[in-house]
């Protein structure tokens, strides 16, 4: 199997789905001569012209709403965020019009466009760009809201969200577009709304999306030879959610920790927990114990900056607290 | 007396080609969204169903004369005083009012109400009731035209309040750089809500915005439905065959408060009155008589749509509600 990196996953699905369907445009802040903020839409202007990349100028709630016109009259556009943070500056148009136009309608126009672009904190960026959106849009319905952790999720995911018929709000992982990934070889997709295990284990599931997916595998793999055994669940799609397979796994070891880089109240961990503290009632060894972002604007400073987000030793000392060992 | 008064813009006619038939058309249209609305307001007045409802009375020349400017794969966009534009656009008074009735039968299924008309196979795009949320998707549907090269054009309503939105720079500031093909029509009845043009514009004359995307502006009274249809009809022809866009301001008048929930205290009555002169109803009947159109035809004309709009409300009363197990179906698509 190839091995690539996350944008180049990225690129490659959206390279692959705009050759199948000539009704697809990239449109976006920098997305075409500059090749992309994070270069994820690199070589495509060259590729698919003008009229199928389209570069903006800032000014996010005007083409958002452009996307979503589009989108009604049967295009299928895919609207790069050139990051989620600025996504808040269009949010009347994806919640009151993007989510809420195929119900108000009554089912007459649907919305195939894809709302993508690099989400989470990263390094030292402060607050205003370092944070976690997607608690904010799944709480919509109407929305789906899709957040791939490695470089296969990313290109299956992807193309997935393209060919669904709904507004997707597809969350990338700042930090991760270097990352690199062995990917399966040609056309594959991966179905939005399934969950994945990513390790398998009988002490304790992890259950974490994006970012930290990463940290769940990392701190598995540092605490096995204590004999710990944890299972790492990855939803994948925050909306909506394979709460089946996420039941499935805590039945299966008891005992389940979620970890999330975003805010802690109403966060989507708080959802989660909800579901699996009503559904495992009887098959829980302790309660379910989240590991969450600090409730408070992302410090700049970069050792308060990494006390704010979940990191492998406070993950640890969580495992130990759900497993009794501390 | 109120610092908003009667000003003149562009009036500048042309010859203008006057079809019986047409008039007729026109005049008919006008008169069944006037009582159409009155039939509305009486319905909610006895407490039929609920919501906001933003009235459309004495603006009708506006909507059904900028439509008469289209052919009917043009898309249409409005806002939450949308009524007419949904009527004009070819919907029927039965599917309108039974929207409002929350039932099956509405245009939306009884899940939009007064503020989200939708007629998908007719293109009407929706009334949308986020003031000015509607115009940048206005530039996207002007977008799609452009992309698959299909030569419709958008015509996007909205109303002076609109403007100080960013929306409205957004979304017009993107048709004219990629020069798009809408037509953005400012329905400038001189009040957002209560708050007179004076204070919530530094500039009045909407029409000058266009001066600053470099597209083609254009600005008259909307009283007569043959100028308003004309003078779109130009607009229109530039979004067509230039595809380019055009500002367009007509000043009009709502003879009634901005929802039913208004009084319209800010307005003097004399004010009122003196728009009332120029209703475009009445308008549209005194065009019909120049044009000697028999008394008894026009007779005809009126208890036709009178009749339309009695089995129309009849039809909202006898229809049936959706079932709440079919709501899931309508959030996303399977």
């Amino acid at each position: 199997m190839p091995t690539v990196a996350y944008r180049e996953a990225l690129n490659q699905a959206m390279a692959e789905e705009m050759e199948r369907d000539d009704r697809i445009f990239l449109m976006g802040e920098e997305v075409g001569h500059y090749n992309g903020a994070y270069k994820v839409s690199k070589g495509l202007l060259d590729k698919f012209g003008e009229k199928r990349v389209i570069d903006t100028p800032i000014a996010e709630g005007g083409f958002v709403g452009v996307g979503i016109g589009a989108a009604m009259v049967g295009l299928r556009p895919i609207i790069e965020l050139m990051t989620w943070n600025f996504s808040l500056v269009a949010a009347d148009q994806l919640i009151n019009n993007a989510a809420k136009i195929r119900q108000m309608s009554g089912g007459q126009f649907t919305l195939p466009v894809v709302f993508r672009g690099p989400g989470g904190s990263a390094h030292q960026l402060a607050a205003q760009h370092s944070q976690s959106t997607e608690a904010l849009w799944a709480h919509i319905p109407g929305l789906k809201v899709v957040m791939p952790a490695n470089p296969k999720d990313a290109k299956g995911l992807l193309k997935s969200a393209i060919r669904d018929d709904n507004p997707i709000v597809f969350i990338e992982g700042e930090v991760m577009y270097g990352d690199q990934g062995e990917i399966p070889e040609g056309e594959y997709t991966i179905p939005l709304g399934v969950a994945e295990v990513k390790r398998q284990g009988k002490d304790l599931t992890i259950i974490g999306w994006s970012k930290m997916v990463k940290l769940a595998l990392q701190v598995a793999e540092q605490l096995a030879p204590e004999g710990i055994d944890i299972e790492v669940v990855d939803p994948r799609t925050i909306r909506p959610l394979d709460e089946a397979l996420l039941v499935q796994s805590v039945k299966k070891t008891g005992r389940c920790l979620i970890l999330e880089e975003g805010w802690p109240f109403n966060g989507v961990g708080a959802e989660i927990a909800y579901r699996i503290g009503k559904a495992c009632f009887d098959d829980l060894d302790a309660p379910v114990e989240r590991l969450t972002g600090a409730d408070m604007p992302m410090p700049y400073n970069h050792h308060l900056e990494a006390m704010c987000v979940p990191d492998a030793a406070r993950t640890i000392a969580a495992v130990k607290r759900v497993l009794y060992l501390e | 007396m109120s610092r908003i008064e009667r000003e003149v813009v562009e009036p500048r006619e042309k010859a203008r080609s006057v079809d019986k038939a047409q008039l007729v058309h026109y005049y008919q249209q006008m008169l069944a969204i006037r009582r159409m609305e009155e039939a509305l307001a009486k319905a909610y007045a006895l407490r039929k169903f609920g919501g906001f409802l933003h009235l459309y009375i004495g603006q009708e020349a506006v909507a059904v004369g900028a439509i008469a400017a289209l052919k009917p794969e043009d898309y249409v966009i409005a806002t939450y005083r949308e009524h007419a534009h949904a009527y004009a656009k070819g919907m029927a008074a039965k599917q309108i009012i039974a929207e409002m009735y929350g039932k099956e039968t509405g245009c939306s299924k009884g899940l939009g109400g007064s503020m989200h008309l939708f007629d998908a196979p007719r293109n009407f795009l929706g009334g949308y009731g986020i003031v000015g949320g509607h115009i940048p998707i206005a530039a996207g549907t002007a977008y799609a035209s452009k992309y698959r090269g299909d030569g419709r054009v958008t015509l996007c309503f909205f109303g002076d309040g609109s403007v100080a939105q960013g929306a409205f720079h957004e979304g017009v500031a993107l048709a004219a750089l990629w020069r798009l093909p809408v037509v953005f029509i400012c329905e400038n009845n001189l009040y957002s809500m209560g708050t007179p043009l004076y204070r919530s514009l530094s500039v009045t004359d909407v029409s000058q915005k266009a001066l600053g995307y470099g597209i083609a502006r254009d600005r008259f009274d909307g009283e007569d439905v043959l100028r308003v249809r004309d003078r779109i009809g130009e607009a229109v022809r530039r979004a067509r065959n230039e595809s380019m866009p055009t500002l367009v301001e007509i000043r009009t008048y709502r003879f009634r408060g901005h929802s039913m929930s208004d009084a319209g205290l800010y307005r003097t009555k004399e004010e009122v009155e003196e728009w009332k002169k120029r209703d475009p109803v009445g308008f549209g009947r005194a065009l019909l008589e120049k044009a000697n159109v028999p008394e008894a035809e026009i007779a005809a004309i009126e208890a036709k749509v009178k009749e339309e709009i009695e089995e129309a409300v009849q039809f909202a009363e006898d229809s049936p509600e959706l079932a709440y197990e079919r709501l899931a179906e309508f959030t996303y698509k399977e």
